[in-house]
């Protein structure tokens, strides 16, 4: 949005002085994050504590161009040389955008004989019901490169009709000379009993010398639609995944940086450049997975317990639930959505996540009437071309931005440091034109309202994952970052309930500087279902076994640190379709823990959804999915002690902004957050302003400094 | 200042339908049955004091919503607003006040503030088995079809009704599921219940009755405009469906006039002997569907925008009385918009799709080992849909259930709950009615017992006898098949027998096509061919 343009000291490049040991925390001494975005790739440099950073325009033709830029700025900012780096970090939108933009291979799907319009026919379901003119989004591999096959695995893993291996030699000639680019196999029920998709493989391999992706590796769970597309992304992004990293590996040496390289995966966990390349599809949402990281980092810092963090950006917002600083995790989720964000809208992918739901609520996202005369915001963007009306790039109608610029809470002159001048009048004039005319307000009123529809959607989107998570949203502290997340963030808290808001340095980066905090970790999953009152212990700590080999394995390959593990079952009353996870021991277990695990179960589904089910002694309890997740345990952040009170500072400026508990635009104090010092106390109203966003303390907060200098919005009755 | 409390109460209003979907969230994540977990067949909703309907879950499906936004009002009548107590939750399956069928039960409960009554949260989900004859179309009587629960108490002031419970167990097949699901249906209130006082004490609300009139309000205006966009007058139409043993004719005059749509379904067939038959209230749920599909599908349901669509219907197989058998009520309910869109289709020329296959093609499943062997035994329910007709400016949705809002569930998950083996569901290739827009393909499946096993099936089909039409010069979609694989002919309705080693073939309708196919494009068509969607192995 802002240009290529390097990011100043003091706010690129943050001062360790304070002491909050933000850097120290890692065994490498100078690490690089890199996180290629949508709009800008982001580069963090973490040299022996300090940062620096730096955002380049993302280079779609070139993606590794916009590395190489940033790594030169920032390394020439902190004055070492490429060939210093010891460990680049590395997370990338492109996977996702690829799906998105239905920019993939050629990809020849191998399927079950009965089954071949599985990811066509999808859930049978509408994602709209009334309208009528529905477009469903198109299948990744369209019909006609779909290949059925003879064969068929039961429910219990057991073979009900053998491969037919004739057939496939055939079909391997066929794919050969198809033109193909990558080829996918997923069969019924792979992931009870995988056999007959790894001999097809191993046939195929003989006369194809395409990569080959079987749905049991990539995706070993139940569910025939969710794994069969997840194999297919995987295999559709691989080429095109392999080719670039290969590249990045390549000009990275060039520039002599030789340094191991690393991705994060949409887990939130480090693998390496060859399991990324063999499973891409690991690498959706890896960006928005790195900033939920630097949320729990700084959960971890300041020793909370329960966060919730919010990150707004131009075109949507994403909230994440932080626990025990662990983001919770789920096994699947939807991209590429392509109506409105639409639940249903997009296709399913079955892996290991960072779960957060994500709204089509950001600066950008535009408001509008509907027929019932209700202001509605978003999904729609003006994204950084036209940009909001306010940019006097030719955008006509209200965004969030302008909105917020109305109201005050932002300054016209002094937007991004000045680079963008914002036009106050043209704001007024879209808002006027597309909201306030069409229901008799002003254009102060309309503004209040975009900002109060918008918020409130984030509240609710927000009230909802903690309800499906069974927790209560205004026991968390907030976390907010993301240029337009501290904005909004105060009047968010006051329709959570929620009484503390942090809002750390180097907001802007956030997912790059998550990289940089992410533990080497891996999840292995099985589905197998498993009744307690048959439970089998043997079996079962074989499992287990299994899953702790593969997870260690891919850990110890890349980190000689000491490993956590983490052990979970997704279980349900029998007849149920939803699992809930239930954090096992870490250990061999025994016939006589069936009653243990239907104890713990019974627990954590009274936790989740308010009294377990009574008077069904007869109801049978089952496993699901097992899920074994090892991690490398990171030094743990220095601790900062929160400060919940300090001297109020006088307000050099004041100016006058809307407050929405108030009604009214009041006078409210205007500060540089760099002229506030650890411990000092803003008093709201009032805006903090730095280069990138503002934070707007609504009068309910005040806003303490921190001693590491993260800015910290608390409710004036819980001010000390 | 006037505008901003306008811009508070649509803030509320965007809250409500927040607690209305998390209400429906928990149902969906506590549910036994699957209809419920995996196909969504449920509904949710808020309720003013008076029983109107505020806001109801995008969630659900429109049989249940449109229903149930009636049925609240039956059980403040009945219960009285004077005996009414914090922690109170009301139930029925009544038939004629719930929405339709024993299998669907309702709850309501009321929801008090400070002591005071400030409305009622509704939910309803179709529960496995209700007893009797099971889920089909052979019952003579609503008696055979299960047990009845008139509205009574399922929680008095928080302590569950322990006599409902033990009754309950005694009557139906698997207790453990159906009173879970009970408890699923309570749970969901609670949560519903809880976030409103949470929303009220945050905003300093005493009452619903400034939102509620602000909701409804708003909702009439635009109704009111886009009915007055429409053209005046009246247009009926007529279909033939398969009925049980006999053909059954449907019929509707739809009658635009200012500020409101009127349908009558007047020549519509008698009551069936069968367990085909329609309460009234389901019947229009339906029909109120199909017409806010036409006239305001961005317009939220509500009691204001219901208000304005009124039926009427002498008893007939879409209005039966108690005590006939309904058991199947949603194959015909299914029907209904495709009857009132028809007659939509002439007042709006060149607007409505042709017709579709409608009705899902579910079936219920009572799996079993061979006499003389081991194994397992099993009820199952599966979903399945045919292909909808083709739209004015595009080709209908394969596979796709219309006017149902439920998915289909996973095989693998299907074949996990019970000895049976999906060999086959994929698209049906060539069924789709021809057309400048093509109709949606239906989908065959093919279904056999586990070695050793065998089973018996409730048909649910319709369009086997009757293919649905095309519109505008558009060709028929392709008529259901019912059969065995050795080519035996089954009946589209009522329980019959799989034996082992022999597979059930289903193969639901195509739609039917929308537009002179002369006017189809080369394009179009050479997709078609390439993708193999108009081969015609499957016809």
């Amino acid at each position: 949005m802002f240009g290529p343009k390097r990011i100043d000291r003091q706010d690129g490049a943050i001062n360790d002085e304070r002491g909050d040991g933000m850097g120290k925390s890692t065994q490498q001494a100078i690490r690089l994050g890199a996180d290629i975005g949508g709009t800008f790739t982001d580069i963090v440099l973490d040299l022996n504590g300090t940062l620096f950073s730096t955002k380049v325009l993302t280079n779609y033709t070139a993606p590794e161009q916009a590395i190489l830029d940033g790594i030169e700025t920032v390394c020439g900012e902190a004055g070492i040389d490429p060939s210093a780096l010891e460990l680049v970090i590395h997370g990338t939108t492109l996977a996702t955008n690829a799906l998105i933009e239905r920019r993939g291979a050629k990809t020849a799907f191998i399927t079950t004989e009965g089954f071949r319009d599985v990811i066509e026919m999808r859930t049978e379901s509408r994602f709209d019901q009334y309208d009528l003119n529905l477009k469903l989004p198109t299948p990744l591999v369209p019909r006609e490169d779909r290949f059925p096959v003879a064969g068929r695995i039961g429910a219990e893993g057991q073979e009900l009709l053998p491969l037919d291996e004739a057939a496939l030699e055939a079909l391997a000639d066929r794919i050969a000379a198809g033109g193909y680019g990558a080829v996918a196999i997923g069969f019924l029920h792979s992931y009870m009993n995988p056999a007959h998709e790894r001999r097809a493989r191993e046939i195929l391999s003989r006369k194809v010398s395409l990569p080959i992706s079987i749905s049991s590796d990539v995706s070993p769970q139940m569910r025939e639609y969710e794994r069969f597309n997840t194999v297919c992304a995987n295999a559709y992004v691989r080429p095109q995944m392999e080719d670039s990293l290969a590249r990045l590996q390549i000009r990275l040496a060039e520039m002599g940086a030789t340094c191991p390289v690393f991705m994060i995966h949409s887990g939130g966990g480090l693998i390496s450049l060859e399991t990324a390349a063999e499973f891409p599809v690991r690498l959706v949402e890896s960006g928005p997975a790195g900033g939920a990281i630097f949320a729990a980092d700084v959960a971890k810092r300041f020793n909370l317990d329960k966060v919730v963090s919010y990150d707004m950006g131009g075109t949507t917002a994403k909230i994440c639930l932080i626990e025990g600083f662990a983001p919770k995790t789920a096994r699947s989720f939807e991209v590429a959505r392509t109506t409105r964000f639409a639940k249903g809208s997009g296709m399913p992918i079955s892996i290991p996540v960072i779960e957060m739901i994500e709204i089509g609520a950001g600066g950008g996202s535009l408001a509008w009437v509907d027929a019932m005369g209700r202001i509605q915001t978003g999904p729609e963007s003006a994204a950084s071309e036209p940009g909001p009306a306010c940019y006097q790039r030719g955008g006509e109608r209200p965004a969030i931005t302008d909105a917020d610029l109305v109201l005050g809470k932002l300054d016209p002159d002094n937007f991004a440091g000045g680079a963008i001048r914002l036009s106050v009048a043209n704001s007024e004039q879209a808002i006027q034109t597309e909201v306030a005319g069409k229901l008799g307000l002003d254009s102060l009123a309309a503004g209040f309202g975009i900002c109060e529809v918008v918020d409130e959607n984030m509240a609710n989107a927000a009230r909802v994952h903690a309800v499906e998570n069974g927790k209560t949203i205004g026991d968390n502290v907030m976390i907010a970052f993301g240029g337009a997340a501290p904005l909004h963030a105060a009047r968010l808290c006051e329709k959570l309930g929620i009484d503390r808001c942090l809002i750390p340095q180097g907001a802007g980066v956030g997912s790059a500087i998550g990289f940089l905090r992410a533990p080497f970790g891996y999840e292995a999953l099985a589905s197998k279902v498993i009744r307690l009152s048959g439970f089998d212990a043997n079996a079962f700590n074989t499992l287990i076994a299994e899953l702790t080999e593969t997870a260690m394995g891919f850990v110890k390959s890349g980190s000689a640190g000491e490993i956590r593990r983490e052990v979970t079952a997704f279980m349900r009353y029998s007849g149920q379709g939803w699992e809930i996870p239930v954090p096992l021991p870490d250990r061999p277990f025994t016939a006589a823990d069936a009653d243990v695990l239907r104890g713990m179960f019974q627990s954590a589904y009274a936790e989740f959804f308010g009294r377990a089910i009574d008077g069904l002694g007869g109801l049978e309890v089952e496993i699901v999915t097992l899920s074994v997740k090892a991690e490398d345990i990171r030094p743990a952040p220095a601790r900062v002690a929160m400060i919940d009170t300090g001297a109020a500072m006088a307000a050099p400026t004041t100016r006058a902004v809307f407050d929405p508990a108030q009604g009214a635009m009041l006078p409210s104090a205007i500060i540089e957050r760099s002229a506030i010092e650890p411990g000092q106390r803003v008093e709201g109203p009032a805006v903090i302003v730095e280069r990138e966003t503002s934070t707007v303390v609504t009068t309910p907060f005040d806003a303490v400094m921190q001693p590491d200098g993260t800015l910290m919005l608390i409710r004036k009755e819980q001010v000390q | 200042m006037s505008a901003l409390d306008d811009i508070r109460l649509q803030v509320m209003w965007n809250r409500l339908i927040s607690v209305v979907e998390e209400q429906a969230m928990t149902l969906i994540r506590t549910a036994f049955s699957t209809s419920v977990r995996e196909a969504g067949d449920l509904s949710a909703g808020i309720y003013d004091p008076k029983g109107r309907m505020l806001a109801q879950a995008v969630t659900g499906t429109p049989g249940h919503v449109n229903t149930m936004a009636e049925a609240v009002g039956h059980f403040i009548e009945e219960i009285g607003p004077e005996n009414m107590h914090a922690g109170d939750t009301y139930v029925t399956n009544d038939p004629w006040k719930g929405t339709g069928h024993l299998h669907d039960i309702t709850m309501v409960s009321p929801s008090f503030l400070d002591g005071k009554l400030v409305g009622f949260f509704a939910c309803t989900a179709h529960v496995v088995d209700v007893g009797g004859r099971g889920f089909g179309a052979d019952a003579k009587s609503v008696y055979e079809e299960g047990i009845q629960i008139p509205i009574m108490h399922f929680a008095r002031k928080g302590v569950v009704n322990e006599d409902l419970v033990r009754l309950l167990r005694a009557n139906v097949r698997e207790p453990n599921q159906v009173v879970g699901d009970f408890y699923s249906l309570a749970a969901c209130n609670d949560v519903g219940h809880r976030r409103l006082v949470d929303m009220m004490r945050e905003t300093g609300m005493a009452d619903l009755d400034a939102l509620g009139e602000f909701i409804f309000t708003r909702t009439r205006a635009a109704m009111l405009e886009r009915i007055a966009a429409l053209p005046k007058g009246r247009w009926s139409n007529s279909l033939m469906t398969d009925g049980y043993d006999q053909s059954v004719r449907l019929e509707v005059a739809v009658e635009i006039g200012e500020g409101r749509v009127h349908a009558d379904f007047a020549g519509s067939d008698g009551v069936s002997r069968w367990g085909i038959n329609v309460p009234l209230i389901y019947t229009k749920a339906y029909a109120c569907y199909a017409l806010m599909c036409v006239v305001a599908p961005d317009i939220p349901n509500n009691w204001a925008s219901l208000s304005l669509f009124t039926i009427a219907a002498p008893d007939c197989i879409l209005n039966a009385p108690r005590p006939a058998p309904v058991s199947l009520r949603h194959v015909f309910g299914h029907m209904v918009p495709d009857l009132v869109l028809g007659a939509f289709s002439q007042a709006l020329p060149g607007q409505i799709l042709a017709e579709g296959a409608a009705a899902l093609w579910n079936l219920h499943i009572s799996a079993r080992p061979v006499a003389g062997q081991t194994g397992r035994r099993a009820e199952m329910l599966l979903f399945n849909s045919g292909g909808m007709g083709a739209r004015p400016t595009l080709d209908g949705l394969s596979a796709t259930a219309f006017p149902s809002g439920v998915m289909t569930m996973p095989v693998e998950a299907t074949e996990q709950t019970g000895p049976i083996v999906v060999w086959r569901k994929e698209l049906r290739d060539g069924s789709g009615g021809d057309g400048e827009f093509r109709g949606g393909l239906g989908q065959v499946l093919e279904i056999e017992a586990l070695p050793g096993h065998e089973f018996d099936f409730s048909a649910m089909f319709d369009r086997v006898n009757h293919a649905p039409k095309g519109r505008d010069g558009g060709a028929e979609g392709a008529p259901g098949v019912v059969a065995l694989d050795d080519g035996t002919k089954l009946n589209p309705k009522g329980w019959q027998h799989v034996p082992a080693g022999r597979r059930l073939v289903l193969k639901a309708p195509g739609g039917g096509g929308y537009g002179d196919p002369a006017k189809r494009s080369n394009e179009a068509r050479a997709t078609d061919t390439l993708r193999g969607y108009t081969d015609r192995d499957d016809i």
